[in-house]
């Protein structure tokens, strides 16, 4: 078959042949991976959700709260509950935004954090990610600390910063900050009869 | 004539890489670490077989004048396609690689052969082109990001080599060390072709 000539009608018809094909390809593999892809996304909140709480077996993924911005994940074991996952996040990172997921205590200790996403340098900012960073942030007591500010040594506070990412240190202290301040508000630790009621029945206010 | 010169053709003797220096954006975005090249070679390696072979299956059907807007569409698909079958089955690489896919439909290697070997060849040697390119590429961004996570995170594929703490030549896997072992790479490249007379 010769190459068709290039004539209004047969570029049209052309293009219109192969977009028509390639959008019936598109659509037959979107909707073999849709329900992975919603799987992957679950699973990913689920294992950071396990990650920075102690054990725990409700379904806190269905129970989110979102207050200004963060997402709240109540845990409870056998209707008791045990601490909360805060989905935060910093705009103040080296290069923008990143987040991360901070587990508290009813007490309002931290448990354990973890990162979601960022864009810091990598061998830098990124060893927010390491434990000899993240770890001294486990079972830190805010309330504890002055002015109860979370702050790098460098800025008055009692946070190791990661040497030659000061500026990552700091939003990695501000997010968890931001984490603690609205939980410590909407969660109340203070009065266990109203955290209790809005730790376990989740999203009602 | 043997088929098998369409496919050792991109392997080194036309690397896309290092020898026509094509899709230099990803080569020096995302070589920070070895796995990232495998992985974003594969990527694309899968897009140019498929866009060569589709391309070269409806080269007669594609009239010259709209050819470039039909590439596109092809390799755009081909893309999405990679784009969501990654981000369900490997999510974690695409947490990593996850913002180059979809600038591979942008990547000149692939509209390179799409506009220079496939649309003039007949299927069988426009796989093997797609194929030896995408290797080529595969092989080269993955020794770019070898040499950069061993000097400048002490690791090879998430393999610790040096002490926890060791210092490393952080420059390496910032955008400057990219540029420095890009430039060296085409350097060696370049002498052992002219030593081996290739």
């Amino acid at each position: 078959m010769a190459k068709l000539d290039s004539t209004l009608k047969n570029m049209i018809l052309s293009l219109l042949f192969i977009s028509m094909g390639m959008s019936a390809a598109l659509g037959f593999v979107y909707n073999l991976t849709k329900d992975p892809i919603a799987a992957a996304n679950k699973a990913k909140e689920v294992n950071a959700v396990k990650d920075v709480l102690p054990p725990f077996n409700n379904d806190p993924t269905t129970e989110v709260r979102n207050i200004d911005n963060l997402a709240f994940y109540p845990a409870t074991m056998d209707g008791k509950p045990i601490g909360c996952a805060v989905k935060t996040y910093t705009e103040k990172g080296y290069s923008g935004r990143f987040d991360l997921m901070v587990g508290f205590l009813p007490d309002g200790k931290i448990n354990n954090i973890v990162v979601l996403e960022q864009k810091e340098t990598p061998g830098l900012g990124t060893k927010m990610k390491e434990p000899k960073f993240k770890n001294q942030f486990n079972s830190l007591d805010i309330s504890s600390l002055q002015n109860k500010e979370l702050k790098v040594k460098k800025d008055g506070g009692s946070i190791d910063a990661i040497s030659a990412a000061t500026i990552s240190s700091r939003a990695f202290c501000d997010g968890v900050q931001k984490a603690y301040n609205l939980y410590m508000k909407n969660f109340i630790p203070g009065n266990p009869e109203v955290r209790d009621t809005l730790m376990t029945k989740g999203g009602k206010r | 004539m043997s088929q098998l010169k369409y496919f050792t053709n991109g392997l080194f003797k036309e690397n896309p890489s290092l020898v026509l220096v094509l899709g230099t954006c990803p080569t020096l975005a995302v070589t920070t670490a070895a796995i990232n090249g495998i992985g974003m070679g594969a990527a694309t390696t899968f897009v140019l077989v498929f866009s060569n072979l589709l391309i070269a299956a409806l080269k007669n059907l594609i009239p010259n004048k709209v050819r470039i807007a039909a590439f596109i569409v092809i390799i755009a698909t081909f893309v999405t396609i990679v784009d969501l079958v990654m981000k369900a089955f490997t999510p974690d690489l695409y947490a990593t690689l996850g913002i180059f896919i979809p600038l591979i439909v942008v990547n000149c290697i692939i509209l390179g052969r799409a506009e220079a070997f496939a649309q003039k060849s007949n299927v069988i040697p426009a796989i093997l082109d797609g194929l030896g390119m995408g290797i080529g590429f595969t092989l080269a961004i993955t020794l770019m990001g070898s040499i950069r996570e061993i000097l400048g995170n002490g690791s090879i594929f998430n393999i610790k080599l040096v002490a926890e703490d060791a210092n490393t030549i952080l420059i390496f896997i910032l955008p400057p060390g990219a540029f420095i072992t890009y430039g060296y790479l085409i350097a060696i490249m370049n002498r052992m072709k002219k030593r081996y007379n290739i």
